[in-house]
């Protein structure tokens, strides 16, 4: 029976064009994980070994001075970064949806950093708060001969000027999101609010933010993994200077396995960011499939 | 699942509440706006006149003012004499890198996702759930966690530090993406259509190529933007992977600013960031509010 076969041949496809994503998970994304734990557990210096000294690299990442000021760069960062571009992208969002004038064009200049990389928006900043050249000298110059902006050779202020730039970077995406969100809120809310006399910081306060929740989940999200991942912005911007006063735990990774051939502690980190992402995005996507599920039933 | 279909009506009418004459909100509304603005546009001006203007009025520091006498001469040196260590070729070689980069994992992470899109939408495949779930939560993990073994294993197959080797990277990391992108978008055309499909004797690849992916142009625009704009400016992958040779553009850029001894030539240096970050520009700027589809699309994960 030709159909029979022809039926078994599609299946057959469909399961051969599925082989590349399979392969893709199972060596890359899980044999690579495993790999990486496994190394981690180990001696590995400047090659890898197999004598398993259990979570020891672990107890020396904890004691290792760079990890800390990476881990507490992460935090500063991350919390400042997120609330940050959360709040200015939601402002920004509220502003634009007053039916304002030229709103493509303003829509366009807060988006446009996005589309640009961290290196970009790194050397770029690294040129602006430059203190002979950048915003100090302009405001010196200005007449204020003794005004201060040099945060980025400033080992306690460096990482709030990495934040600067990432705010800039990613705020007008926290906008598109929010903006999306916006607009897909029904009109007759607004006039229930009108007819009730809701002044309108109330109602975006206590009607308005409360459902935009998946708009804020899905943007929290998105800036939280690039948080995590924070490295090309630090390589560009300050390369991880001064002294290590902008490092991030990504950046300590690679340096540890590239240039200062500690493999064991290397991967120790790398596991390290593994478990601080999945206490991230398990419970969103938890919260997301429950949602899912709810809205099929 | 659902979810580009709830962001992509996207920009349609604003919903705030309707404005009445010029009130003082609206003049603050007006001014946040502005303000904000002029802080957005400010770095990307400050490297445009920064790029025109010669060493000896740089010193001077007014950052903002325009260049007195402008010249292109930076970005001469730029594209074709700034030098990242001993050689000074410019950026114009990261800039055939990048592309030599760009074209092959574009087409290669759009071909694999979208099939893989297609296969997990509507071909009752076992496990398939459990795939697509599993490829979903991938995503989120950190490069750092793959890049020694993915080295090891591409240093024995022999494609460690080759273009072969980076546009295999961008295929597999740009997998879990571009498959949701696509298996979302077929999830939301009607069974039927396939169905028809198979009634009139369409095998598997044929049913892609003649009815689906002519059917899914605008995904396929979506997932051009999201590639070419991600691709273009990744620097880690391309930084381990494409080797000395290939070395990507916002590689060479780093190299050029950030590796210079002795003084550093600023209108040179903001010339070749400018170069650099003139693709993923016209990317944006030709696209418009298909860029705004294409991260809601890629940013909405399940």
């Amino acid at each position: 029976m030709p159909l029979v076969r022809h039926r078994t041949a599609s299946r057959l496809a469909a399961g051969l064009a599925l082989s590349p994503a399979l392969l893709v998970l199972v060596v890359v994304y899980l044999g690579c994980t495993a790999w990486t734990v496994w190394i981690s557990l180990t001696s590995s210096r400047m090659l890898p070994n197999s004598t398993f000294v259990g979570l020891r690299q672990y107890a020396s990442l904890m004691g290792n001075e760079r990890w800390q000021v990476s881990v507490a760069n992460l935090a500063v960062f991350g919390s400042l970064f997120l609330i940050a571009s959360l709040a200015l992208g939601f402002l920004l969002a509220v502003a634009i949806d007053q039916r304002v004038r030229a709103e493509n064009t303003l829509r366009s200049i807060f988006l446009y950093p996005y589309s640009m990389s961290f290196i970009v928006t790194g050397l770029v900043w690294q040129w602006l708060l430059n203190p002979s050249f950048g915003i100090e000298k302009m405001v010196r110059d200005f007449g204020f001969p003794s005004f201060r902006f040099d945060w980025i050779v400033r080992q306690d202020m460096v990482i709030y000027t990495l934040v600067f730039a990432a705010v800039w970077h990613a705020a007008g995406l926290v906008m598109a999101i929010m903006l999306a969100g916006l607009r897909g809120i029904d009109e007759d809310i607004w006039k229930a609010t009108r007819i009730d006399g809701l002044p309108p910081w109330r109602v975006y306060l206590s009607i308005v933010i409360p459902m935009l929740g998946a708009s804020f989940a899905t943007a929290a999200v998105l800036l939280a993994t690039s948080v995590v991942r924070l490295y090309d912005l630090s390589v560009a911007m300050t390369n991880g200077g001064p002294g290590v006063a902008s490092e991030v735990p990504a950046k300590f990774v690679m340096d540890h396995l590239f240039e200062r051939g500690n493999l064991g502690l290397a991967t120790a980190a790398a596991t390290s960011m593994l478990i601080t992402v999945a206490a991230v995005v398990a419970p969103w996507l938890v919260w997301q499939s429950r949602r899912t599920r709810r809205a099929h039933a | 699942m659902t979810a580009i279909a709830t962001i992509t009506p996207a920009i349609t009418q604003p919903a705030g509440m309707r404005p009445r004459r010029l009130t003082p909100a609206r003049i603050g509304i007006y001014a946040f706006l502005i303000v904000t603005a002029l802080f957005f546009l400010a770095p990307l001006y400050v490297m445009l006149v920064t790029s025109l203007k010669p060493m000896e009025e740089i010193r001077l520091g007014a950052i903002l003012a325009l260049p007195r006498a402008p010249t292109l001469e930076p970005w001469v040196k730029a594209w074709s004499a700034a030098c990242t260590g001993l050689r000074c070729d410019g950026i114009s070689v990261g800039f055939a890198n990048s592309v030599k980069i760009l074209v092959p994992s574009v087409v290669a992470s759009i071909a694999v996702g979208s099939l893989t899109g297609y296969a997990l939408s509507f071909w009752k495949v076992r496990g398939a759930g459990l795939l697509f779930g599993a490829l979903m939560i991938v995503a989120f993990v950190p490069y750092q966690i793959f890049i020694y073994p993915l080295v090891r294993v591409f240093a024995f197959a022999g494609i460690n530090n080759s273009i072969l080797g980076i546009v295999l990277i961008h295929t597999i990391f740009g997998l879990p993406t571009m498959t949701l992108l696509f298996r979302n978008y077929f999830a939301s055309l009607p069974q039927e259509l396939f169905k028809a499909a198979r009634v009139d004797g369409a095998g598997f690849f044929r049913i892609f190529w003649s009815v689906m992916l002519p059917m899914a142009t605008p995904m396929l625009i979506v997932a051009v933007i999201l590639q070419v704009t991600g691709i273009w400016n990744d620097f880690i992958l391309g930084l381990i992977f494409a080797g000395r040779e290939n070395l990507p553009m916002t590689v060479q850029l780093n190299n050029i600013v950030n590796s210079t001894q002795g003084e550093r030539a600023y209108n040179v240096d903001m010339a070749a960031t400018i170069l650099t970050a003139l693709v993923p520009l016209a990317v944006y700027f030709a696209s418009g509010r298909w860029f705004v589809r294409g991260i809601a699309a890629g940013a909405v994960k399940g």
